[in-house]
């Protein structure tokens, strides 16, 4: 990639230092549980032991004899105003706090505020919860059989737990590739469910201000607009008017879409603090953070691929059973119930497709795509990736050859899929050679040729993923009915500085670098002399937040676009300076001048300072531009990786020796900044493929809900990432850039699997389900009598 | 997490704390490194009236090879085993175990003594404190009493400790020639307790055969495993495949692991035998025998 | 309810407070002395995200009473930066790209700081030891090992 400003500018293409990092380094950074507000008071949860009970009563006397407790709030509470419910982000219901039943595990149940975190702990000890166990429904096909215990109750015509049937593709079509096909491979395939588990868990402090009736919160919150409109409708019968709500999202300690949705502690304690008018402060502790809050996965997937003889793919079908817990809270586009699941034709030129996938209600907590998954792309590259492998396995073919034979080729772009997307650029092929170049495929074929022999086990896997992000088009993407646009505001200052406040919000990508460096870019101004501003309802432009890798597709491009207007107007103030017509005026990076004549030019800092001191009569005063931005398409990053893994046969345990990842997200900002998010984005592909998993009993309790048994990687358990790139810029963006936060996440976990199923085909073994704990491998092994 | 009210007191001798010990009885918890019990009663799992900090007591951190045996100070971090000369060249078995003990941050504030009188049978000292024929040094009101290591563990989280004593010195006898031992754990993850790890000590007569064999296991049953069938069944053999292969097996056996979620019972049976066959050949290894 | 006096070092300043038996050392360097950039991240002990110098050793501070805290010499990662200049570490976080979200970064870089006074050239598997008790959600690791290695060679540079 050419790059055209130097380092003192940084613009796109420079590995700057990241803008964010002084703060950080020197612990000053802000995070929600760092702010303390006078007269703050803390707010503690009593939470569900069970996973489906009705509630016959609860006793708060004891807890309000403790000195220092304040208030239980209990659904009671809310019903008084009506906020006992509220809408989730897929327009369907979830308690606040219940009034009636309890339908998962941890669920909140009544809330104590007291004058200390320690002493509203001991209140929500003191709460006495009077609980009638309901029969309980854990598994999604059994909640879908006649005569399953209905579990929403509350939906007065809902008779049984199903909530959605979503297809997409020509079914008949396809079900005739199927009937002509020479070869036919079928998998089902089974993605636990998981959770993001950022390390700074959710919170708040809702302050609301009885004198001028104003709200604010300090939320952890990867969308804080849209939440801000979630808490008028919400609220607005009580008199909380939009106008009246600021949400601040200061430094966001991980998100990775666990900070997106609206959790019930926000909202209680939000109406706490109207009641009290008192700041109220809600830290929720880990354990609750993974039993409560929203989840990813939890898929249930059967796949077929048909093929002719020579390895030619010629059409894939899926369905789907998707478990969403007790309410339907993905924060998928509301047309989108199953997301962009109709990826799963993945990086190849399939003829023929259909998809279809069920919602089922269990007695779980919602959710479903937060951990940074795109809209269940990962499901979806999980299934074709795998299924992919087993073909090649049964042709005999290496999965490199068969990926290779099938890849849509470049000169097919933009390409128009059978699930009908159009996906904007491609080169999957060199990014497959060239991931195969720099691990060494056909030295590691040999090895694992030799290792073979010698009874020992190695295996090699290979994904080729194509991403979807950036949503999106605002015809097809919104949430709540709000399109998925992003937004930008720039302002020049007179001597030349900028300020911009963007719709998103950074979790830890560093927008606030990235985003001066496409204005820097665009203006020619450093990006260390551009601001950069975001998570202030109150300040930022309208947007709709940071989440399935679409900041740089959407906002990223609003900063270009913004700026661009930005050039036009100083392109009018310098031709009055210079005195010559705006035609006659070239742009060089951060200087405009006269065509033929280039020693005549103004830069940009003259013309903004000339903007407050000298603009043109008729025009307005300033130099500043908004942009709402609506992409005309997605982008499609895609990559190939490779990975490298021996089993120990003795205990199961899988070791990843090596993995490289090529990854193609388009033009690149920040090199520096793109590599970081890869090796993030791999730890989070290779945690749920070998460690994490939540899961529940027979009556509905969870296991794995604490950093006991939820077994995030630490630094020993994950390899040291390799990485490289192909470069393809997206034709459609503004600087042909494409999202990349969620690629190797999406990509990571059929490597794995691919590479561990590859150590053990010679064995007859065609799928492993994930998590591949030692104990799932050592299963195999020993079924297979090669176990040590 | 937050845990409830409790008292706390900091003596500054072994005899105020014991009678801090006496007085509060079973309300009383021993403070030591915290790493186990602070957890517990953050996370309201237990309860403790009275806190006694035993950190404030001079003499009780040490290291030291004395009188034909390495005495370790009750109090002493599992980072002072890790980073100590006589440790790490004389008794390797004990760099393994301190070495995969929770984390390294954990280490540098849990104790040898805590380990031991927690009683958790997913702790990793126990089996290797077996294999060594180690000693627990209480002191409680009276005076001190020395506890052989095979009487000390009584069943789940229970010890032979009374609820007024506190372990003041762990001693472990010097390893004679020819000796080694090894300790090998299997987690899922740093930090974790072990699926399933086993420690071995063993003793190598002048011919090679071995003279002495210790075996036991960690987190395969309610309290930790010394497993003295498959000592028998090494001792006087030459340490061969064949052999280790056997004694491993047999230690498996005396595994009566509980499933959880790092694994199903039988699974974590196998693993038993596993370990305790590469802790063998280590051992083996370490004594000069291969 | 039980008070307890303390007097503490932290940072180099002395700090006096009257604090509850069971207030844990992260709470009274959080709330009650507003040293901030201690971070909590788990209730069980395993992120690391609240570590400190605890008399020159990291320690969870989630897991340490403030009374055990008396008398004691205590860094955060406020005490990293000394006369206005960056330690080693914290250059070398700056410099890798060595984090993202910032939320376990103190820890991290309290973790790597005591590593390099036992050990000024570890190897990437010292390094990925001693940070095993630190969890990251962000980086994937690879830049915070890169981070401790630039940081390890600056260390040298200056002391050779």
């Amino acid at each position: 990639m050419k790059i055209d400003t130097t380092p003192e500018v940084s613009g796109m293409g420079h590995s700057m230092k990241r803008k964010e990092d002084p703060r950080f380094i020197r612990g000053k950074g802000n995070y929600v549980d760092d702010i303390q507000l006078p007269g703050m008071l803390y707010m503690d949860i009593v939470r569900s032991p069970f996973a489906h009970a009705k509630i016959k009563s609860i006793n708060t006397e004891k807890a309000l004899k403790i000195p220092g407790v304040l208030a239980v709030i209990t659904g009671e509470t809310l019903a008084k105003y009506n906020l006992h419910w509220m809408p989730t982000l897929m327009s369907d219901t979830q308690m606040v706090l219940p009034v009636e039943k309890v339908v998962y595990q941890s669920q909140e149940v009544a809330a104590v505020i007291a004058t200390s975190r320690y002493i509203a702990a001991d209140g929500v000890d003191a709460v006495e919860v009077d609980y009638e166990p309901l029969p309980v429904v854990v598994d999604p096909f059994k909640a879908l059989e006649p005569g399953a215990t209905v579990i929403r109750t509350d939906k007065k015509d809902k008779k049984d737990n199903h909530i959605f049937h979503w297809e997409v593709g020509d079914r008949a079509a396809t079900e005739k590739a199927f009937a002509e096909a020479e070869v036919v491979v079928k998998q089902d395939c089974y993605i636990p469910r998981i959770h993001v588990a950022s390390i700074e868990t959710c919170g708040c402090i809702a302050d609301f201000d009885r004198v001028n009736g104003k709200l604010t919160v300090y939320m952890t919150t990867q969308a804080p607009h849209a939440i801000r409109t979630v808490f008028a409708l919400v609220a607005g019968h009580v008199g909380l008017s939009e106008e009246r709500i600021r949400i601040i999202s200061p430094d966001i300690g991980g998100g990775f879409g666990g900070k997106v949705p609206v959790y019930p502690g926000y909202v209680i304690a939000t109406a706490a603090s109207v009641v009290i008018g008192k700041p109220i402060k809600w830290i929720e502790d880990r354990m609750e953070n993974l039993q409560a809050d929203s989840f990813a996965r939890d898929y249930w997937m059967k796949a077929e691929l048909a093929a002719k003889k020579d390895g030619t793919i010629t059409a894939l079908r899926i369905k789907t059973l998707a478990d969403h817990g007790c309410a339907d809270a993905a924060a998928n586009p509301s047309k989108f119930p199953a997301g962009l699941f109709s990826i799963c034709t993945g990086s190849y030129d399939i003829k023929h497709a259909f998809a279809e996938v069920d919602g089922a209600y269990t007695n779980k907590p919602p959710g479903g795509v937060a951990y940074r998954c795109s809209f269940r792309v990962t499901e979806a590259v999980h299934m074709i990736e795998r299924v992919t492998d087993i073909l090649a396995q049964q042709l005999k073919m290496d999965p490199a050859e068969l990926r290779l034979k099938n890849f849509i080729p470049k000169e097919k772009f933009p390409y128009q899929s059978a699930l009908g997307w159009e996906y904007d650029s491609g080169d999957y092929a060199r990014a497959l050679k060239l991931a195969m170049e720099r691990i060494g495929y056909p030295a590691l074929r040999k090895e694992q040729a030799e290792k073979r022999a010698r009874g020992e086990l190695m295996g090699i896997g290979i994904s080729s993923f194509t991403e979807i992000v950036g949503a999106g088009p605002s015809k097809h993407f919104d949430i709540l009915g709000i399109k998925m646009f992003d937004s930008a505001e720039i302002r020049i200052h007179p001597t030349g500085k900028a300020i911009a406040r963007f719709g998103t919000k950074s979790q830890g990508q560093g927008h606030e670098t990235t985003y001066a460096q496409i204005i820097a870019e665009e203006l020619g101004i450093p990006a260390s002399a551009v601001q950069i501003e975001e998570g202030d309802t109150d300040t930022a432009p309208y947007g709709l937040g940071t989440y399935a890798s679409r900041s740089t597709p959407t906002a990223g491009a609003a900063g270009a676009m913004a700026a661009r207007k930005i050039r036009e107007k100083a392109k009018k103030i310098a031709a009055h300076l210079l005195e010559v017509s705006p035609e006659d005026l070239v742009w060089e990076t951060g200087k405009f001048s006269v065509r033929g004549a280039p020693q005549r030019s103004k830069t940009i800092q003259e013309i903004a300072f000339a903007a407050y001191t000298n603009h043109p009569q008729g025009m307005e005063a300033g130099l500043e531009a908004v942009c709402y931005y609506d992409p005309p398409n997605l982008t499609f990053p895609f990559g190939s990786y490779i990975c490298v893994v021996d089993i120990d046969r003795g205990t199961g345990q899988v070791k990843i020796r090596r993995f490289m990842a090529v990854d193609d997200c388009g033009n690149i900002i920040n090199p520096m900044i793109v590599d970081g998010q890869i090796h993030g984005g791999l730890s989070m592909g290779m945690a749920p493929a070998l460690m994490e998993e939540i899961s529940y009993d027979e009556n509905g309790n969870v296991q794995g809900g604490s950093f006991m048994d939820y077994l995030v990687p630490t630094a020993m358990e994950t390899p040291s990432w390799e990485t490289d790139k192909t470069v393809t810029p997206s034709p459609h963006h503004p600087f042909g850039a494409k999202g990349v936060g969620e690629s190797a996440t999406v990509g990571a976990p059929p490597a794995i699997v691919n590479a561990v199923v590859d150590a053990l085909s010679h064995l007859g073994v065609t799928h492993v389900e994930i998590p591949m704990t030692p104990e799932r491998v050592w299963r195999i092994l020993k079924e297979k009598g090669v176990a040590e | 997490m937050i845990p409830a009210a409790f008292d706390y007191h900091a003596p500054t001798s072994l005899s105020e704390a014991v009678a801090l010990l006496s007085k509060h009885g079973d309300t009383a918890k021993v403070l030591s490194g915290g790493q186990s019990l602070l957890p517990l009663l953050k996370l309201r799992l237990g309860q403790a009236g009275h806190l006694i900090d035993i950190g404030r007591i001079p003499g009780l951190e040490y290291i030291k090879e004395e009188g034909g045996m390495l005495r370790i100070g009750g109090r002493t971090r599992e980072s002072a085993l890790e980073r100590s000369e006589v440790v790490r060249t004389r008794y390797p078995i004990l760099l393994d175990t301190a070495q995969v003990i929770a984390d390294p941050l954990v280490r540098n504030m849990a104790t040898v003594g805590g380990n031991l009188a927690h009683g958790d049978p997913g702790n990793d000292h126990p089996a290797t404190m077996l294999v060594l024929g180690a000693q627990v040094v209480a002191t409680g009101p009276k005076a001190e009493r020395v506890i052989p290591i095979d009487g000390f563990f009584v069943g789940l989280f229970t010890t032979a400790l009374q609820p007024d004593e506190i372990v003041t010195e762990i001693r472990i006898p010097a390893p004679p020639a020819r000796s080694g031992g090894a300790y090998v754990k299997f987690e899922r993850k740093v930090g974790d307790y072990a699926t399933a790890a086993a420690a071995a000590f063993v003793t190598l007569g002048a011919s090679g055969l071995v003279e002495r064999a210790g075996i036991a296991l960690t987190n395969a049953g309610p309290k930790p495993v010394r497993s003295t069938a498959a000592e028998k069944l090494l001792t006087g053999r030459r340490p061969d495949a064949a052999a280790l292969g056997e004694a491993a097996r047999a230690a498996g056996q005396s595994a009566t692991p509980s499933a959880d979620r790092r694994g199903a019972a039988d699974y974590k049976k196998e693993m038993a035998g596993v370990l305790a066959l590469r802790a063998l050949t280590k051992a083996v290894q370490r004594a000069g025998g291969r | 309810m039980a008070m307890h006096t303390i007097k503490l070092t932290v940072n180099g300043e002395p700090h006096e407070a009257t604090v509850e038996s069971r207030l844990l050392l992260v709470h009274l360097l959080r709330e009650n002395l507003r040293l901030t950039g201690t971070h909590i991240g788990c209730d069980t002990t395993h992120c690391g995200a609240c570590t400190i110098l605890f008399d020159g050793q990291p320690v969870k501070s989630c897991t340490v009473l403030a009374v055990q805290a008396d008398g004691r010499q205590l860094i955060t990662v406020e005490g990293l930066e000394k006369d206005n200049k960056l330690s080693a570490i914290q250059d070398g976080f700056y410099q890798e790209h060595g984090l993202q979200c910032g939320y376990c970064t103190p820890g991290m870089m309290i973790t790597g700081t005591a590593l390099l006074e036992r050990n000024n050239s570890p190897s990437e598997l010292e390094i990925r030891e001693a940070i095993s008790g630190n969890l990251c959600r962000c980086t994937g690791y690879v830049n915070i090992v890169k981070a401790i290695q630039h940081a390890a060679r600056a260390t040298k540079q200056e002391t050779p």
